[in-house]
This record gives C-alpha cells, sequence and structure tokens, in this order.
C-alpha cells in the first residue's frame, strides 16, 4: 500500500519534493513554500495521488524541540536512568514553524503528511484554500494560534481566541498560564484585564530517555 | 419610510437552539439567511496546550471533554495515537471492550442529538424518549468505569480493568418501594454484559419507535427535506466526514475502510443516504444506531467466551498488578516511576484517525522522545462541519439555520476544544 504511494511520490514529485519519510505506516513528505501550491494541486488532482480532502492543517512551533528539564544517565545495566536537572541544548537546526498538512484520498484509500517550514523572520506560507475549501478555518486557526500568515486567504481574522486577544497562544514561549486575567470590576461596573496574579507550575518536569521501552 | 434591505442578526452564544456556545453574525435579506458568520471559540481551553504540559496518560481525562457526548470515542484515537508510537499491542479481549463501548458511545451520541434536533424542529417527545433509552447507557459507564461520562477509561495498551461481574442495583428510598426497585433491579443481576445485552435485545424496538413518530411525520420532513443540501463533490472540498458525507451518498466509512481494532472481524453495513439533505442525514444516522447494536451484540457474544488479559503486560506503560507491588521490588519501582515521571515515546509523529459518531476524529502528535508529548494536535469533526455553515445556510429561512445546526450535530466540546 504505502510502498505504492512512495513509488508515485518519487517518480511524480520527486524534483519538487524537498524529502520523504515513512514512519509507522505514514507517509511525510516535506516541500518548500515556493512548490507548494503547485504540489498540492498535484497531490489532488494527478490519477495516482487523488487526494480529494483535506483532513487537516495545523501549526507546530519547534522552538524547543527536543530540550528537557532533566538529563538521564545509566545507574545499572538494567534499572532506570537516574535524572538530575539542567538546562538542555537545542537540537533543533531547521525553521522554527511548520505547516502540516493531513490528506486523505477516499477513492484510492490512502493518506499523505505533507510539512512546510516556515521561518521566524518570514511567516509567510499561500494559502491552500483554493486547491481544498476546507482550509479555510483550519488556515485561520493556524493563523490565530502560531500567528502564521497565509497568503490568499480572503478572510483572515482570529478564529478561537477572544476578541482583541494579543499574542499568538500555542507558541512554545507564550505562557501556559497567559498574559492577562480579567475580571468583572464592581466599582467602574465593566470587565477589566489585569496581569496575571498565578505562577506557572509545572508539576512533572520533561524528561527525555533514550533506552527503548 | 426608509426600506431596509438587508441586516444583521445575532444569534446565540446563549440561545437553546445553539447547541453550546455558537455565536452567529447572520446576515438577513427579511427572513432569508444572506451570510452566516459563525463566532467560535467561547468553550476553547487550549486542550491541545494542556497536554504538552502533562505526561501522556494524564491528558487522557482531557479527551472526555472534548466531544462531551461521545467521551470514549475520543480516547480512542488519543490511546490509538500513543500505541502507534510505542508500537505495542493490544490483547484481543481489549479490543473487543473497546469496540464494545465505542459503539455504546455511538449510540449514546446519536441518542443526544436525535432528541435535541427534534427539540429543535418541535419534537418534545424525542427528547424525552432519547434521554430514557441514553440512561441504562450511561449505568453501563459508570458500572464499567466509575463515572457516568467521563470515563478515562481507554489506556494505551487496552482498557483500565475488565469488565464487571455484577451491576450496581437500585435501593428503596422513599420514592421508590419494593416493587418498584425490584422491577428496576431485574435486569441487573447478571454481569455487565447480561446487562448490556438486555438492553440491546430492547433497542430495536425503541429504534422503531424513535422512526413511527419521525419518518413519515409530515411536520419533520417539511422541516428537514431540501434543507442544507450538500452534493459529494462539495462535501470533499469541505472536509465532511462521517453522516455528513454518507449522507450525501459517499460510503465512506473508517470502521470499514481503514479498520481499527477488532472492526474487520465485525460485520456491520454502512448507510448511505441519497440526497445530501438533512432529512438523509437522519436516517444514516437513525440506521447506523441499528448496526451498532448489532455490533454490541457480536461484541458481547465474543467477549462472553473469551476472558483474558485486557491491557499488555509492559510495566512500562501500564501499572503493575497491586499484589506484584507488595511482594516484588520492580513492580514497586516500576509503579512509582509510572506515576511520577510517566513513560517516554520514541521521537516520531503519528496520526490515529476513529470513526468518531459525528466523522474523522484524528489525534496528530509529535513525540521528541520525552514523557510528554510535544504537539497534540486534535482534529475534530465538528470543525469542519461549522465552518461550512455559511455555504449550507444561504438561502434558506432563518428557522433552517436551526435545522442546519441540528443536522451538523454540533458540540462545541471538540470544536472549540
Amino acid at each position: 500500500m504505502l510502498t505504492k504511494l512512495i513509488q508515485a511520490v518519487e517518480s511524480h514529485l520527486g524534483a519538487k519534493i524537498i524529502s520523504h519519510k515513512a514512519e509507522v505506516d505514514e507517509l511525510t513528505i516535506e516541500v518548500s513554500k515556493e512548490e507548494l501550491l503547485s504540489v498540492a494541486e498535484t497531490l489532488r488532482d494527478h490519477d495516482e495521488f487523488q487526494f480529494e480532502q483535506l483532513i487537516d492543517l495545523c501549526g507546530v512551533d519547534y522552538l524547543t524541540y527536543g530540550r528537557d528539564e532533566w538529563t538521564t544517565h545509566d545507574a545499572t545495566a538494567s534499572g532506570f536512568e537516574r535524572g538530575r536537572q539542567v538546562d538542555g541544548e537545542l537540537e533543533w537546526d531547521k525553521e522554527r514553524f511548520a505547516v502540516v498538512y493531513h490528506l486523505l484520498s477516499l477513492t484510492l484509500n490512502q493518506r499523505i503528511r505533507m510539512r512546510v517550514f516556515v521561518d521566524d523572520e518570514d511567516l509567510k506560507i499561500p494559502s491552500v484554500i483554493d486547491i481544498w475549501n476546507a482550509a479555510n478555518w483550519y488556515e485561520r486557526e493556524a493563523f490565530d494560534l502560531f500567528g502564521i500568515l497565509f497568503e490568499g486567504h480572503p478572510d483572515l481574522r482570529r478564529l478561537l481566541t477572544d476578541y482583541g486577544f494579543i499574542g499568538h497562544p500555542f507558541r512554545k514561549d507564550f505562557p501556559i498560564i497567559g498574559n492577562l486575567e480579567m475580571r468583572f470590576d464592581e466599582e467602574k461596573e465593566k470587565c477589566i484585564y489585569e496581569p496575571v496574579s498565578i505562577e506557572e507550575r509545572i508539576l512533572v518536569p520533561r524528561v527525555i530517555r533514550k533506552e527503548k521501552i | 419610510m426608509a426600506e431596509i434591505e438587508h441586516y444583521t442578526l445575532n444569534f446565540g452564544p446563549q440561545h437553546p437552539a445553539a447547541h453550546g456556545v455558537l455565536r452567529m453574525i447572520l446576515e438577513m435579506d427579511g427572513e432569508t439567511v444572506e451570510r452566516a458568520d459563525p463566532h467560535i471559540g467561547l468553550l476553547h481551553r487550549a486542550t491541545e496546550k494542556l497536554a504538552e504540559i502533562k505526561p501522556y496518560n494524564q491528558s487522557i481525562g482531557y479527551m472526555d471533554r472534548l466531544d462531551y457526548v461521545s467521551m470514549m470515542c475520543n480516547e480512542h484515537a488519543y490511546v490509538m495515537a500513543i500505541e502507534k508510537l510505542l508500537g505495542i499491542e493490544v490483547p484481543k479481549r481489549a479490543q473487543y471492550i473497546r469496540v464494545l463501548f465505542a459503539e455504546v458511545t455511538r449510540i449514546l451520541n446519536h441518542l443526544m442529538w436525535l432528541g435535541a434536533h427534534g427539540l429543535d424542529v418541535g419534537a418534545m417527545t424525542m427528547f424525552l424518549y432519547c434521554f430514557r433509552d441514553r440512561e441504562p447507557l450511561m449505568d453501563a459507564y459508570e458500572a464499567v468505569s466509575g463515572t457516568r461520562m467521563h470515563a478515562t477509561y481507554f489506556r494505551p495498551g487496552g482498557v483500565y480493568r475488565d469488565l464487571p461481574d455484577t451491576m450496581p442495583q437500585y435501593e428503596k428510598s422513599p420514592w421508590r418501594n419494593d416493587k418498584k426497585v425490584t422491577e428496576l433491579n431485574l435486569n441487573r443481576q447478571g454481569s455487565l454484559l447480561d446487562f448490556l445485552e438486555d438492553y440491546s435485545n430492547k433497542f430495536d424496538a425503541c429504534v422503531d419507535e424513535y422512526e413511527s413518530l419521525l419518518t413519515e411525520n409530515r411536520i419533520w420532513k417539511q422541516r428537514l427535506v431540501g434543507i442544507g443540501v450538500v452534493s459529494p463533490e462539495r462535501a470533499y472540498q469541505l472536509g465532511f466526514t462521517g453522516p455528513m458525507l454518507r449522507g450525501s451518498g459517499v460510503a465512506w466509512d473508517l470502521r470499514k475502510m481503514q479498520p481499527y481494532d477488532t472492526y474487520a472481524e465485525l460485520d456491520f453495513d454502512i448507510p448511505v443516504g441519497r440526497n445530501g439533505d438533512s432529512y438523509d442525514r437522519y436516517l444514516v444516522r437513525v440506521e447506523e444506531m441499528r448496526q451498532s447494536n448489532k455490533i454490541i451484540r457480536q461484541c458481547i457474544a465474543w467477549l462472553k467466551q473469551n476472558p483474558g488479559p485486557v491491557i499488555c503486560d509492559n510495566y512500562k506503560i501500564v501499572p503493575p498488578k497491586r499484589t506484584d507491588m507488595k511482594e516484588n521490588m520492580e513492580s514497586l519501582i516500576h509503579h512509582f516511576k509510572l506515576f511520577t515521571e510517566g513513560y517516554c515515546v520514541p521521537e516520531g509523529e503519528a496520526y490515529a484517525a476513529v470513526e468518531h459518531p459525528k466523522g474523522e476524529f484524528g489525534i496528530y502528535m509529535i513525540s521528541d522522545g520525552a514523557n510528554k508529548p510535544y504537539r497534540v494536535k486534535i482534529r475534530a469533526p465538528g470543525f469542519a462541519h461549522l465552518a461550512a455553515m455559511d455555504e449550507l445556510s444561504k438561502g434558506h429561512m432563518l428557522a433552517d439555520v436551526v435545522a442546519i445546526i441540528g443536522t451538523m450535530d454540533i458540540v462545541f466540546g471538540e470544536i472549540d476544544r
């Protein structure tokens, strides 16, 4: 199943895509944003792909990818590794943001994942709304949560956050507790916004263990 | 007097027909809708972000709260994504229990939808009937997991515990005399499976009852036939899945096309509509309830025959047995590590999708090798459906907007996430 799709990707998209990779029975292709629209169109219209549906579109922020709050080293040959607290180093060497598309072909019963990296400096990417109309709200969501700008989107407004919200909450540098809190002020008789009064608390530190389960 | 051509109307967020907290700005020409602009996010809790700061198992409970009328189906996709990354096998019995409860959940969801949809369109009785029949299934949830709704029952590697051998009983109270209590407890004498079997034997007659009230009902048909028509091509373009897609005549169901767990071994049919209107989607969902009931019967028969483990025995992922912990140092360490730190999932990414009662519910998970997911994206079916609100309601009357919201089977827990 997947081998056939990989062959089709190699023969019809070979030059246009940066790389492809199959893991856990899923194929991921990486595309540059210049080639995005032409690759997307081929994926939708070519007989061997026929991806009629855009199942999902989401942003990913790779800012803290691979960074842990503990490092571990071997204790015994069979036991658990010991951990100690450190400031983890960054392993990520690609662009900070990515947009990930999940496509589904109902005719050929196959799926593919397409990833486009977007640079921190230039957060623009062409919109696929004309190829798959379903992209409308997904792109608005990715804009709202990550601040990625989809060029050619007719109505790029915030979708999920509050009216007048500042910032992009799903970025890794946006604090989990937020920046502002809102309450109703009895004296002023209106809702007021103030800086948050709670403190950020992590109950379980992030640990990366290389040993196999 | 100046003639007003267009005006905007604010619908919701506090409106009984808005199915939660939907706010819509409707641009009206008289009583005809020119443009609908749904404003969502009033129930946004950033579930995906919360999942990033918690060990894998602690987010299962959040999944229940996404689509809060089909709880276990949400968990199903989440645990399947983790299992895919970990590469672990789920015991057969656990797979059957999951399928059993996924179908129980489908009936729960469709009953909720039918009742609420009926109520929106003016059929009050449906709401009462559907909630009456939801109650035993809620009891099944409670018997197996301890809670009526937010079960947290599915785990990576299987399910939390085996099906119980006894059902909780009603007790005598000032409102229930002995005779009533005996009557209520009549089908609760055996195990949970006996209880569900009794329910599924009665359920087909219940569906007949709903159909006799609605299917040929003149008002029901007038409100639904030809409302919110979607062609198969548009349904593809708009990312429709589940009954919204099948109502347009596309025979696509993940349980058949990309079977997970034990669906490949079970016998059931996929109902499809013909016209792609609200009425066809109603017929599709009603038939799906019958098919779910058929699956439930098959699962019960299998589960009665085949005892066995219900969760895998990798103690890095599942807690060890209580008795082992009392005697075995290693089990104690496993238990401690699992509940303090959790388990690390190998680096990689996976997308797991299930045929949720509302459509394709998917979890896209990126792991960087840590004990917490790096990113979780929840693909909620209702999100794509609601995005098509403008297209579906254009040119319809205001009252039809309510019927369209009803036919989409909107639940805000999953749309806003």
